[in-house]
Order: C-alpha cells, then sequence, then structure tokens
C-alpha cells in the first residue's frame, strides 16, 4: 500500500491548501504543502511467528541477525544491535505474536526532549536519528514513553539505535524492509489509510479482534498502530499511557520561560532602584 | 597586631610593577602544609578517578558505569548535576539580599556564595561532559547545529552556559584585585548590578528547568515523586538547599581559613547564620506546604502504605519537617549548632529528594533495578574533591575571605 494520489489530493483540498504539480511515486510534500505521514499496520491475528521481517530488518541496517527462537513466554527486547522483536504470549486466545519496535509517533516525546534536533520527526512520517548532531545525552530515552532508544553504551563513538521505519528507503520510493518482507500481518501505508484499513477489520470481522486500535489515540496517537484478537494488556503492550502527546507535558513550562525573562528582571530591576535611598542613607 | 601580619603573609595580591607572567608563575606553587587529611584521601581518589575517565572515554560509558537501556541517566545526573545546582542555589539567594535588597548583612559573604555557586557550576557542567556519549558535540545546540527550542534541556544548557559567565562577571573583581587590574576592576564591577538581575533571572528558570526535565517521564518515575509542580519543587528547594549549603559551607571554612577573615567578619559570622536559618524556615515551611497540596491533590493515599510510601514519609518528615522545626528552635533560641544539626539534616534531605526523582523512584519498577557502581561513585568524588582543591587554591589566592586591597577603597 502506498500513497493514493486521489487520497491525497483531496485531503489537501481539505485543508484548502492550493496544490502544486505531484507526481505518482514521490511521497514528499510538493513545494512547501505538507503531506499526511506514513505508518505500518501491525495485525496480530495474521502474524505466525516467522520473523521475516526480523531478518529483513537487520540485513537491511546492517545489523547482526536475530538469535534466540520466539518461543511462548520468552520475552525480548529490542536493543542496540535489535530494531524490532516479536514475542509470543499465551493469551486467552491462545499463542498470539506481536511486533514490537519504535512507534513514530505524531509527536514524539523523544523528538520534544532533544536539544539538537538529532532526533527529529521527518515530514513523511519516520522519527530518525542525525549522527552529526546528537550529543549522546540520552533525554531521548528519559523521555520516551515506550522506551525504545537504545544506546550503545560500550562504545567509544556511541549511536542511539532505534527503528527509522527505514527512512532511506522510503526516500527513494520504496516501502520499509520489514513491511517489504511480511506484506501480510504489516502493511505499510499513509496513517489515515491505515486507520480506516484498521477500523473496517474490526467492523468486517467483529468476532476476530477486539474493538481496539492501538495507537489510535494513545500518546497523541502513533505512526505504528496495532490489531490485536485480545485485550492488549495480554501482550505486553505498555499500559495506562495518556492520551494526550507527552510534550504537551512540559509545554507549560516552556511558555512561561519568555515571561519570566521579561517580568522578573524588570522587577529586580524596580525593587533595585526602590531600595537605592535605603542604601545611602544607611552608608550617610 | 599578630593577625594582620598574619593576613598580610598569606594573601599576595599582585603590586603595580610587578611582571604578570612571574606573578602568575608564582600563583600556582603550592602552599601549606601537603599532609593533611584531606590531601592523603583526596589525592589518591583523585587519581583513580582519571584513571577511571580515561577508560570511560576508551571504551564507552557502559565500560564504568552500571547505566542500563531502562534507567539512560544514574547518579552523574542524579547527584553530580542536579542535586548540585540546588546546593549552588545559595549564589542567587544571596545576591538578590545583597544587591537587590539592599542587605548589607550579607554583603561579606557574597565573594564566597559567588564563587562557589561559580565552580559548582563549572564542576557540573564538566560531570554533565563525562556523562555525554557525543561529547564532541556538545557544541552543537550553541551554535546552531539543530535548535531544539521545543527541548527543556536546550533551555537547561543555554541558561548553564549564560549562568556561568553571569557569575564569573560577579566574581570577577575578586581576580581583578588578586592581579591588580585596576582599570578591568572599575569596569567589571561596573557591570556587576547587570549580571546579578541576568543571574538570578537565569537562576530561577533552570532550578526549576532541571525539575521540568522530568515532567515527560510522567509514567516512569513513581507517583509519590511525579507531578506537575516537580518545577516549582525544585525551585522552592533550591532556596533552602543552597542557604544550607551556605550555613555548612560558611561554618568550615570559619574554622579552616580563620586566619583569613578579619575580625569584624568573625564577628558578622553568627548574626549571618541567624539570619539565613530564618529563610531557611520560611522556605522550607513554604516547601512542605507545597508538597502536601501535590499529596492530597493526586490523591496518593494508596501508595503510603508501600516500602516506596514508607520511604517518601521518611523523605517529608526527616527530612523537611523535623530539619525545619530545627531551624525553627535553633532561629529562636540563636543556637548556631542546631542551626548547623538542621544544615546538615537539611543538605540530606536535598540529597535524598533529587535521587528520588532522578535515580530511586525513576523506573523504580525495573528489574533489575539500577544501582550505581563503585567506578562511578570514584568518578563523582573525583569531581568533588577536585572542586574542593580549586576552592581552597583561589581562597588562598584572591580577596574573597579578606579585605580589599587598599587601592580598591581609594579609587571609589
Amino acid at each position: 500500500m502506498s500513497l493514493d494520489r486521489r487520497d491525497f489530493f483531496k485531503t489537501m483540498g481539505i485543508a484548502g491548501l492550493t496544490l502544486a504539480i505531484g507526481n505518482e511515486s514521490s511521497a514528499k510534500p510538493v513545494g512547501n504543502q505538507e503531506t499526511e505521514f506514513f505508518g505500518m499496520l501491525f495485525d496480530a491475528t495474521l502474524c505466525i511467528g516467522c520473523g521475516s521481517c526480523l531478518k529483513a530488518c537487520s540485513k537491511s541496517n546492517q545489523l547482526p541477525a536475530p538469535e534466540g527462537e520466539i518461543e511462548p513466554g520468552v520475552i525480548q527486547k529490542t536493543s542496540e544491535s535489535r530494531r524490532a522483536v516479536i514475542n509470543n504470549y499465551n493469551t486467552s486466545k491462545g499463542e498470539v505474536y506481536i511486533r514490537n519496535q519504535c512507534m513514530h509517533c505524531n509527536e514524539p516525546a523523544c523528538a520534544a526532549a532533544c536539544l539538537t534536533k538529532a532526533m527529529h520527526k521527518t515530514k513523511e512520517g519516520p522519527v530518525v536519528w542525525d549522527a552529526d548532531r546528537c550529543m549522546g545525552c540520552r533525554y531521548c530515552m528519559v523521555s520516551c514513553p515506550f522506551d525504545v532508544p537504545k544506546f550503545e553504551y560500550h562504545s567509544a563513538n556511541p549511536r542511539i539505535q532505534k527503528c527509522d521505519m527505514c527512512y532511506s528507503r522510503i526516500e527513494k520510493g520504496k516501502i520499509p524492509a520489514c513491511a517489504e518482507a511480511c506484506g501480510d500481518a504489516l502493511i505499510f501505508g499513509t496513517r489515515r489509510e491505515l486507520i480506516a484499513e484498521a477500523r473496517k477489520r474490526i467492523t468486517e470481522n467483529p468476532d476476530d479482534y477486539v474493538d481496539q486500535i492501538y495507537g489510535e489515540h494513545v500518546a497523541g496517537g502513533t505512526g505504528v498502530i496495532y490489531l490485536s484478537p485480545v485485550p492488549f494488556k495480554e501482550l505486553g503492550v505498555k499500559q495506562g499511557l495518556q492520551n494526550a502527546s507527552y510534550p504537551s507535558l512540559s509545554k507549560g513550562f516552556l511558555y512561561s520561560v519568555p515571561s519570566v525573562f521579561i517580568i522578573l528582571p524588570t522587577l529586580l530591576l524596580g525593587i533595585h532602584e526602590a531600595t537605592k535611598t535605603n542604601e545611602q542613607n544607611h552608608e550617610h | 597586631m599578630n593577625i594582620s601580619s598574619k593576613q598580610i603573609e598569606s594573601l599576595k595580591l599582585r603590586e603595580p610593577g610587578t611582571p604578570m607572567i612571574k606573578f602568575l608563575w608564582e600563583q600556582l606553587k603550592p602552599r601549606g602544609a601537603w599532609l593533611t587529611p584531606f590531601n592523603l584521601i583526596s589525592i589518591p581518589i583523585i587519581f583513580l578517578g582519571i584513571g577511571l575517565i580515561v577508560i570511560r572515554f576508551w571504551k564507552g560509558i557502559g565500560s564504568i558505569t552500571n547505566l542500563t537501556q531502562e534507567t539512560p541517566w544514574g547518579l552523574w545526573i542524579g547527584f553530580d548535576v542536579v542535586t548540585g545546582v540546588a546546593f549552588a542555589g545559595g549564589a542567587y539567594v544571596i545576591t538578590f539580599m545583597v544587591y537587590i535588597l539592599k542587605i548589607r548583612k550579607y554583603h561579606s559573604i557574597v565573594r564566597v556564595t559567588v564563587l562557589n555557586g561559580f565552580l559548582a557550576y563549572v564542576f557540573y557542567a564538566g560531570a554533565l561532559l563525562l556523562d555525554l556519549g557525543r561529547p564532541w558535540n556538545v557544541v552543537n545546540p550553541i551554535i546552531g547545529n539543530g535548535f531544539g527550542t521545543s527541548s527543556v534541556l536546550f533551555l537547561v544548557a543555554w541558561h548553564f552556559l549564560l549562568y556561568m559567565i553571569a557569575e564569573l562577571i560577579e566574581f570577577s573583581p575578586a581576580i581583578a584585585e588578586w592581579l591588580g587590574a585596576k582599570r578591568a576592576h572599575k569596569i567589571l564591577s561596573g557591570m556587576t548590578i547587570a549580571a546579578v538581575i541576568f543571574g538570578i533571572t537565569l537562576s530561577t528558570l533552570h532550578q526549576s528547568g532541571l525539575g521540568a526535565l522530568y515532567l515527560m517521564a510522567k509514567d516512569k518515575i513513581h507517583p509519590l515523586w511525579y507531578s506537575e509542580f516537580i518545577p516549582v519543587l525544585f525551585l522552592v528547594s533550591s532556596v533552602f538547599a543552597g542557604l544550607s549549603m551556605v550555613i555548612f559551607e560558611g561554618s568550615i571554612t570559619h574554622k579552616v581559613f580563620s586566619d583569613k577573615i578579619s575580625d569584624s567578619n568573625h564577628k558578622a559570622h553568627h548574626g549571618i547564620i541567624h539570619g539565613l536559618s530564618k529563610i531557611c524556615t520560611a522556605a522550607m515551611f513554604a516547601y512542605f506546604f507545597l508538597q502536601l497540596l501535590v499529596f492530597i491533590h493526586g490523591k496518593h493515599w494508596t501508595y503510603l502504605n508501600t516500602s516506596m510510601g514508607y520511604w517518601y514519609l521518611v523523605e517529608m518528615i526527616g527530612f523537611v519537617v523535623i530539619p525545619m522545626l530545627i531551624y525553627f528552635i535553633g532561629y529562636r533560641r540563636n543556637k548556631l549548632l542546631l542551626i548547623r544539626i538542621a544544615a546538615i539534616l537539611t543538605m540530606l534531605g536535598i540529597i535524598i529528594n533529587r535521587l528520588n526523582v532522578t535515580v530511586i523512584g525513576f523506573r523504580w519498577d525495573a528489574t533489575p533495578h539500577y544501582v550505581p557502581s563503585w567506578m562511578e561513585i570514584v568518578v563523582t568524588l573525583t569531581v568533588i574533591f577536585t572542586e574542593i582543591w580549586i576552592f581552597r587554591w583561589v581562597i588562598n589566592r584572591m580577596p574573597v575571605l579578606q579585605e580589599s586591597p587598599s587601592w580598591v577603597e581609594e579609587s571609589k
């Protein structure tokens, strides 16, 4: 699934924006227009745990091949050498496989946390990391509610490792390596299309799915969304996260800074002037 | 007579006409006894720490720290930076009282407090470099290789940098007096008020900013320590954290450097500590009240009967209410000893509070929970000891505790 040209035009029209000339393969916005961004849909009812998406991921990103079998109850985590994992949970509906990687949030906490914009959300959708800017402060790791960014603690020139939705492939008009390798349980497309597709699947097969799209609202909405046959809490998916975006938590503080910078010095200068006479009286 | 000759002996300011290079070379030489207990403890630790720092840059941060993917910030951020900066809060409170409110009583401790604050910031910025994975990129947010203006850390970094400059300007007249630079002294003294106003503004913003760093970690910090009021709590607690440090540090320097302090300042010392204890009592009361509001507003009763809840009560009662009461009694009865005990308890409480937010309560549920390695502790001690060495070097050479040279008064 790739960008549907007609939907693209329609969205732009609704947004009331004028549209320059676009072409079929281009995912980039034309001129200074914003396009809707890409995401991925993982459908846990369809995943059989073959692991081909993981092999494609490590190959495409020059990382060591995945080790360890996908076994029920053996919970693997993403790490500095693995950008995605698949785990098998024993659930109320038997064994269910679920993938874990960067959620590519609509409004990512990691990007808001980054003081050099080394971590940033591209206009195409993937949240990517730029080695030339990163100071290695790891504030992105502190802030990410999904604990996604991983740090190479044992390197003198450490990088932050996380899924970048194969951004370099997307730029060339290709789809992420994992989605290409799977083509069934993991599909790529614009987020709006994916939400529509997910909702369609739930409506058409209400017995096969729980009536929830994980990622539709959580953390302000994520680029990677999930469908599941069982409640998500059975699949080790992060529970209890807020629906507002995480950067909204520090907005109040950030907005107060300019006012403090105006009000406080003025106030201090005022008191300083007002107390001048006191000092003179004191000295004479 | 004896005291004044000793004073002249200890403070060798540059006489006009002495070549600068020769003067500086002589100032670099060590003075006094070498085999003091402090030196015997600190020197081996500093050397061990330097060795560990070499390993850290060679093999990566993971080679000497216990940091994990779940706990990316440990002792070096939680203690060296977040706690240390709270202790440096005395500088903005004292400069506010002396230069803005013009309370002359505290004038004699301005320089030593500002020096303390300045060195604290320089060393914590230095400690921060050890914790950065890619420290060669540290200038990026300053030179504009990506202005992450949506980041609280971006503000904190800029405020740190600007505040260090403001404090250096505030302290610079002492350096000018040391170097015998009369014209520079005049210019730098003229900049003091601007630096003070700028410095206080920056201080309030980054004291609260250090708390605001953790706002996005809402789901990772234990609910008893997370609230949207963390920035306010950090700001209010930095007032009494800083002043307790002034009391503690003042009491020590008073003993160690007693030969450098004039008789009038010796007498003023008691009154200063007495006055500060009153401010601490008030600030701690405000802080406790805020904490209580946060607790009740957050409906945290259910957490109290857990091990983290007991720990919370230890912090709030043992290290906020009790030192507050001791400060109050010490103030009312004018007992210096009680005030000093309260200062030490308060400082322990600040350490506990900052570590609860940043390390102990941060991913308290993760298994295994992060505990700093002995090597992280040694590096932290290295930072603190090196700072004390520099502090001692400056106190022994510049007019910080001592009176300014006579030409300062003449040129007024």
